[in-house]
């Protein structure tokens, strides 16, 4: 293991082994107590706190900070969980500086917003560490829900059901639940397991069963759900990953970057996993940003991020680009892959500039390359396998404001459904939403 | 720069801040860090009788009251009198009048309720060439259930009594120090001129419990699960201070016997607002304890820039500056109509103004779906709750409507000067002349 930065080709272990602890640690670890004080006590209390409007789960941000600042933590924990059941993960990867602290009135005064991503994860770290699961289910209702897909919108919406006395069964294709949680953010945002923790929590409201390894289509079909169960609920995301569309795009070396970001969260010593000393990311959202500081994190020597517009139309944040720039990633905008030059093996990415032109982006005719061992693809991911009888909205499950799809007894929420910005807090509300109006529809049935 | 030399009683000191009588005064090491850092004088901790000292309790002697950064707001303390002996004291004393004598040195002195303890103390103390003495009439605990301190301050013919004693048996300038623990500051302050005082001090300390610990039911500071009353002093009982110093300041009975300030000074800025209101010195303690001596750095310099600004070339033209605008209510005039404005600039649309307006006041602030939130004149009532909620300075303001202008709200044009007492709702009013 004499591996280095600047070993060439995709190789393991380019680090010390010390190294990986540290640099995929906690990005930003816990407040402790005084800290967490003297933040909340920055907090104005708005009147109609413009912070809640900014949330898609609609916290009430005020009083969780007055929980705080009052000294029960866990107070403060309960009135995030009471609209947003993955609070604890949502505290950590939540764009916040376009949702509830971009809204925050302290932005507006002094560019400095206070501090809510951080204290929702104190207060929720502080009731999950004591695992008390907070609410209690009711008297059952011998109502059966099949929820699909252990995602954000799948665990959301099960735990809501089950809350309500509702009898749930969640089937994943995956060999742990948690969906994105557990195998599509970076690992730093999740360390120490988070996501585990926060799914073996939340299960413990009771009534929930999971499937692990269960794919719809290939274990059973949404008509086999429908005759089973007194309602379906998908949430499956968005399985499909889009292609470049150039020759040679699967060369040895090139994958898709949510596949690499799977295997480096399933990886349990990170300095086994392989990385490129050059490595290019194609793509401006999130997704990329957590390719390409992962990368670094491993070792690589070089790592750009090449999207095709500007800045502004990026999907990863200010904050996510200035870390990933702080990492040391390179960020090129406006140039599209033209082509792959493979010989065997990936060698370079060839890539023309563009700007806005009549139809649309045009390539300015301006072409460069850049040397590239490895190269993850991270131009956003697609629906596929759409059950039989669901009808699509574009490339999306079409459904109502309470997740209903044309289906009678089926409703779907997450990534899968349009509408939201493809954010876990979004799929927390369509889940959450999408069991109330589920539990609304089966006991107005029976009343 | 402005020149903040102080005659007190004839008590010289090349500034107006002074240490108050407790713990930073207790003995000579302190007192010279003091005087070295550059306070302008001290009264040292109280003496007691001659004989076996005081004890002080061996666990918690001072409670607070924090903010969310641990900024002290408020302590409170159930030490006594000194504990150390008296000779040790008096030769302290002495020696460090000797070695900083451009400072003042005042002595603080609490001794049982009769004239032959008295007598014995003052001619001690004069023997170290002292300044003057203080008499402590205020500590609110353990000295007062001995029938000393605020038991003796909380009765006005005790005071006038033993005052009369001091000056009798002294030819040393006299302070008595006041107990807030009272119902009405003036009575004390008066006892205390007619006792023949050259000038009072206050305020002591207020009775007080900084807090219960939830878990033992025990009030704090918590000695092996029991809680007694202490005294509450820092920047918490300020505008308590302020008012009793100004209620003594515009008495006809007092006014002018002069006043030395004590109660939350922790910058210039408090000191200066005591002596508009009529003290000649200020005296220090929580803010020292908190912060240690170097505080008097600013608080010297702030006073001599603020000074200077003014134009004020001495301490003695800004005593007292602010004392003819303290009124009652009475004399209020009922014909300054005032209403609230938002700077829309400075907004930063919190809501906190029409939260409080709303739910706790007049419905004078309006919201429109945007976040903009705007008085609404014909309710307001210039209640000034809205500034004070603002965390945006100078966002809301008070605005005087003009003389000749019609009060939206009432109606009614803003007329001269008018006040309850001739006020046609006031069944005592006075038929207007």
């Amino acid at each position: 293991m004499s591996n280095s930065p600047t070993t060439p080709g995709i190789v393991p272990a380019r680090l010390h082994p010390e190294a990986y602890a540290q640099n995929f640690d906690d990005l930003y670890p816990d407040y402790d107590p005084h800290e967490a004080m003297v933040a909340a006590d920055r907090c104005y209390f708005c009147h109609d706190a413009p912070c809640v409007t900014a949330c898609p789960t609609e916290i009430d941000i005020p009083l969780f900070i007055r929980q705080i600042q009052a000294g029960q933590p866990q107070a403060a924990g309960k009135t995030i969980f009471d609209q947003n059941i993955l609070g604890g993960m949502c505290a950590r990867v939540c764009p916040t500086e376009t949702l509830c602290e971009g809204a925050c009135v302290r932005e507006a005064a002094e560019g400095k917003p206070v501090e809510i991503g951080r204290l929702q994860r104190y207060a929720t770290d502080t009731l999950i560490a004591k695992n008390a699961h907070p609410y209690t289910r009711a008297a059952t209702t011998g109502k059966r829900v099949a929820v699909v897909g252990a995602g954000p919108a799948g665990l959301t919406c099960a735990h809501r059901l089950a809350m309500h006395g509702h009898d749930v069964v969640i089937l994943d294709a995956r060999e742990q639940p948690g969906g994105l949680n557990e195998y599509g953010i970076a690992a730093y945002k999740a360390a120490h397991g988070f996501a585990q923790t926060e799914v073996d929590w939340l299960l413990q409201i009771g009534g929930i069963t999971v499937q692990q390894g269960w794919r719809l289509g290939t274990d059973g079909t949404l008509a086999g759900l429908q005759a089973e169960y007194d309602a379906v609920f998908l949430g499956i995301g968005l399985a499909g990953v889009n292609a470049l569309g150039l020759a040679d795009e699967d060369a040895p070396g090139a994958r898709d970057a949510v596949e690499f970001i799977a295997e480096l969260r399933q990886t349990p010593d990170l300095s086994t996993l392989p990385v490129g000393r050059h490595v290019v990311v194609i793509g401006g959202g999130m997704t990329a940003v957590d390719a390409a500081v992962q990368s670094r994190l491993l070792g690589a020597e070089h790592v750009t991020m090449v999207y095709r517009r500007g800045r502004d139309a990026m999907g990863a944040s200010d904050h996510e680009l200035s870390h990933a720039a702080n990492e040391g990633v390179k960020i090129i905008t406006h140039a599209m892959p033209v082509a792959v030059h493979a010989n065997g093996a990936l060698r370079e990415v060839e890539f023309a500039y563009t700007h806005a032109g009549e139809t649309g982006l045009e390539p300015t005719g301006e072409t460069f390359r850049l040397q590239a061992d490895q190269l993850f693809k991270a131009i956003g991911q697609a629906l596929v396998n759409v059950p039989e009888g669901v009808t699509q909205d574009g490339r999306k499950i079409a459904v109502d404001a309470q997740g209903k799809t044309a289906l009678p007894g089926v409703w779907a929420g997450g990534d899968c459904t349009g509408g939201g910005e493809d954010l876990t807090v979004t799929a927390v509300a369509q889940g959450r939403d999408a069991a109330e109006s589920i539990h609304a529809a089966l006991m107005g049935a029976e009343a | 720069m402005a020149n903040l030399t102080t005659n007190f009683i004839g008590i010289k000191s090349p500034n107006p801040f002074w240490l108050a009588s407790a713990p930073p005064t207790d003995k000579e090491y302190n007192v010279v860090r003091a005087f070295k850092a550059g306070w302008g004088g001290v009264v040292w901790k109280t003496l007691g009788a001659e004989g076996p000292p005081v004890v002080n309790v061996n666990g918690p002697r001072y409670g607070a009251v924090w903010g969310a950064d641990r900024r002290l707001l408020g302590l409170n303390n159930i030490e006594l009198i000194t504990d150390r002996p008296l000779e040790v004291n008096l030769r302290e004393i002495k020696q460090v009048k000797r070695d900083w004598p451009d400072r003042a040195m005042v002595v603080s002195l609490m001794v049982p309720c009769d004239e032959e303890s008295w007598k014995a103390i003052l001619a001690r103390v004069e023997e170290t060439e002292a300044d003057g003495v203080e008499l402590n009439f205020g500590c609110p605990h353990g000295m007062s259930e001995r029938g000393m301190g605020s038991a003796v301050g909380q009765v006005p013919e005790y005071i006038e009594m033993v005052t009369r004693w001091v000056k009798q048996h002294s030819r040393m300038p006299c302070i008595v120090k006041l107990t807030p623990n009272i119902a009405d500051i003036r009575k004390p302050a008066e006892a205390a001129k007619r006792g023949g005082a050259d000038a009072v001090s206050l305020i002591n300390t207020i009775n007080s419990i900084t807090s219960v610990n939830l878990d033992t039911f025990s009030p704090e500071p918590m000695i092996d699960g029991k809680g007694a009353h202490g005294g509450y002093c820092g920047p918490a009982v300020k505008p308590i201070a302020l008012n009793m110093v100004a209620e003594i300041a515009r008495d006809p009975a007092t006014h002018g016997l002069p006043i030395s300030g004590i109660g939350g000074v922790t910058t210039w800025r408090d000191a200066a607002e005591f002596l508009t209101l009529g003290a000649g010195t200020v005296q220090v303690c929580t803010a020292a304890m908190t912060y240690g001596f170097g505080i008097i750095k600013e608080m010297t310099a702030g006073l001599s820039q603020y000074m200077d600004e003014k134009g004020f070339t001495s301490v003695d033209q800004l005593v007292g500056r602010a004392v003819p605008n303290v009124t009652d209510w009475q004399y209020l005039n009922l014909n300054y109509v005032a209403k609230a404005k938002i700077n829309q600039d400075l907004c930063i649309s919190c809501g906190r103004c029409y939260a409080a307006c709303e739910d706790t006041s007049h419905q004078a602030i309006s919201m429109s779906p945007d976040r903009k939130f705007e008085v609404i004149d014909a309710e307001c009532v210039a209640c000034n709750l809205c500034v004070n909620v603002c965390p945006v300075a100078d966002c809301i303001t008070m605005e005087p409507l003009a003389k000749g202008v019609t009060d939206p709200r009432t109606g009614e044009t803003v007329g001269d000067y008018t006040n309850w007492t001739t006020h046609p709702n006031n069944p005592m009013a006075r038929a207007a002349e």
